[in-house]
């Protein structure tokens, strides 16, 4: 059997399953928690308090939305493609949980005798790999808004698909500056290569491309056209219920995605600054912490920018970030060939 | 040939320079700048808002709600004479008095007559505060309450008892300069 990418180091079958679950579990638990930070805190940039009447400070708030979601009843359109319309959800929060096995907690350590590495899997095409599966969740988008038979939604989709493909260019032009100079595609190597300097420094321009486009990947604001709160066209206008839960969950599981591989590739992973060098089991705190604050930056231009116009979108995709990525891709494979 | 010749009316649009790309990209890097640092000063200023069954707005001390009745401090007697200049006053037709003659048995008021009935519909009621204008002995006021919701109709008319009663839960007033 030829294997399709080299995996780095990996452990008993029964590691690798508790590990999936731990993850899987941790990262979803964390979900609900960054749904109420996000509201939270953007009410705080607009002066005022957001939810606070549920629970302890309201971070009760997602639960009882869960509750009042799920005891919706199911509809659909009448000329919704029955079989595509329910399996589009399903794609989205897929790829997007998927792709959660590719983020490094932290390095190998030994956990009762046994080597465990605190990642789901450490292959050798790290970033392809999630490039990969976000290639896969435009299905999810473009299968939703189809398969409702709705002009509206219909609309979105094909909005939404511009963008994310158009993005996805210059996300991916940006990460391979950083391939370039770590030399290597596997995230932990990346990490361990940014031992000496975080690569948002030397990769400053590849840095700012891949965080305008990463907005625009988890379609938020400024770039939230696939929602459009305001004018209704989203890949998503026919959906309610549980399915409409199925692709927020995506969308904040996607943003963890996006977080936590800017934080390995430009924000040192597991490292922290100052050559402070703590015990292991701290590394997946680091990160996690590293992860939120990104996060807080997202819902900080979510709070300041307006939406972008459809052409100002495409524009700045494809006459700006583009060339700019390019240009640092070059720059940067002169440097190091150098 | 036309009447007039046209290209003598068009003249040039003066439009302001546009920028160059750099500067284009410079400028809107720093708008941003300056977005990013005006959401972030409301997070340092802190929420406005008032969270409104548990907090309530303070008033202004001139703020018309809903009307009291009152009585003078030492002798407990009403003010309302029942002389209906209030009822005559009020553009929404909403005070209703039906006056009484004071009898040495049953004095209440410190004038010949007293308000048998008094009642105001609050359901009509503009608070215009003309009653408050009107009013010869100032036995009408407009007070500070606003909180007046109710389930049905007939429990927004209010009668003399109630209105002469203290309010059950002030209202806060606001404070010199707030």
């Amino acid at each position: 059997m030829i294997a399709l990418a080299e995996v780095n180091y990996f452990e008993p079958w029964w590691v690798q399953i508790i590990k999936s679950i731990v993850i899987f579990a941790v990262i979803f638990a964390i979900l609900p928690i960054l749904i109420v930070y996000e509201r939270k805190l953007l009410g705080r940039f607009q002066a005022r308090y957001g939810p606070n009447r549920v629970g302890p400070f309201g971070f009760l708030q997602p639960m009882a939305e869960i509750v009042k979601f799920a005891m919706k009843e199911p509809f659909r359109t009448s000329t919704s493609i029955g079989a595509l319309y329910r399996i589009a959800p399903v794609i989205s929060i897929v790829t997007a949980v998927a792709a959660l096995a590719l983020i490094p907690f932290g390095d190998v350590q030994y956990i009762f005798g046994q080597r465990v590495g605190l990642y789901g899997i450490d292959v050798s095409i790290g970033p392809l790999y999630v490039f990969a599966l976000a290639g896969i969740s435009f299905y999810g988008v473009m299968l939703g808004g189809w398969a409702s038979g709705s002009k509206y939604a219909f609309l979105g989709a094909m909005r939404g698909a511009a963008q994310l493909i158009s993005y996805e260019v210059s996300q991916s032009l940006a990460i391979v500056g950083v391939v370039i100079t770590a030399q290597t595609l596997s995230l932990t190597g990346i990490v361990h290569a940014q031992e000496g300097m975080w690569f948002f420094i030397p990769q400053f321009a590849g840095f700012l491309v891949y965080l305008v486009a990463s907005f625009a990947e988890t379609n938020r604001a400024p770039f939230d056209l696939l929602e459009a709160d305001s004018e209704i066209i989203g890949y998503f206008t026919e959906y309610g219920g549980t399915a409409f839960v199925a692709y927020l969950f995506a969308e904040y599981a996607n943003m963890i995605v996006v977080s936590a591989i800017a934080v390995t590739i430009f924000f040192g992973g597991w490292l922290m600054p100052f050559g402070i060098d703590p015990p292991g089991w701290v590394d997946p705190f680091v990160v996690l912490a590293k992860i939120f604050l990104v996060f807080t930056f997202f819902v900080w231009v979510r709070a300041t920018l307006p939406r972008l116009r459809y052409d100002q979108l495409m524009s700045l995709g494809w006459k700006i970030l583009l060339p700019l990525a390019t240009l640092n891709l070059l720059v940067t494979a002169i440097v190091v060939a150098s | 040939m036309s009447p007039y010749d046209v290209s003598d009316d068009v003249i040039e649009v003066v439009r302001s320079p546009s920028a160059s790309p750099i500067a284009g990209a410079y400028r809107a890097f720093g708008e941003t700048m300056r977005g990013l640092k005006t959401t972030f000063a409301r997070i340092i200023e802190g929420p406005t808002t008032i969270q409104y069954p548990e907090e309530k707005t303070p008033v202004y001390p001139r703020f018309r709600g809903r009307h009291r009745l009152h009585r003078f401090e030492d002798t407990g007697l009403e003010k309302c004479v029942g002389c209906s200049l209030c009822a005559a006053a009020c553009p929404a037709d909403c005070i209703r008095v039906v006056a009484a003659e004071n009898t040495p048995e049953n004095r209440v008021s410190a004038g010949e007559r007293y308000a048998a009935v008094y009642e105001i519909n609050l359901s009509r009621c503009i608070f215009c505060g003309y009653c408050e204008v009107a009013c010869p002995f100032d036995a009408i006021t407009m007070g500070h309450d606003y909180e007046m919701s109710d389930y049905t109709r007939s429990d927004l008319i209010f009668t003399k008892e109630m209105l002469l009663a203290e309010p059950i839960e002030r209202t806060p007033l606001r404070r010199e300069g707030e």
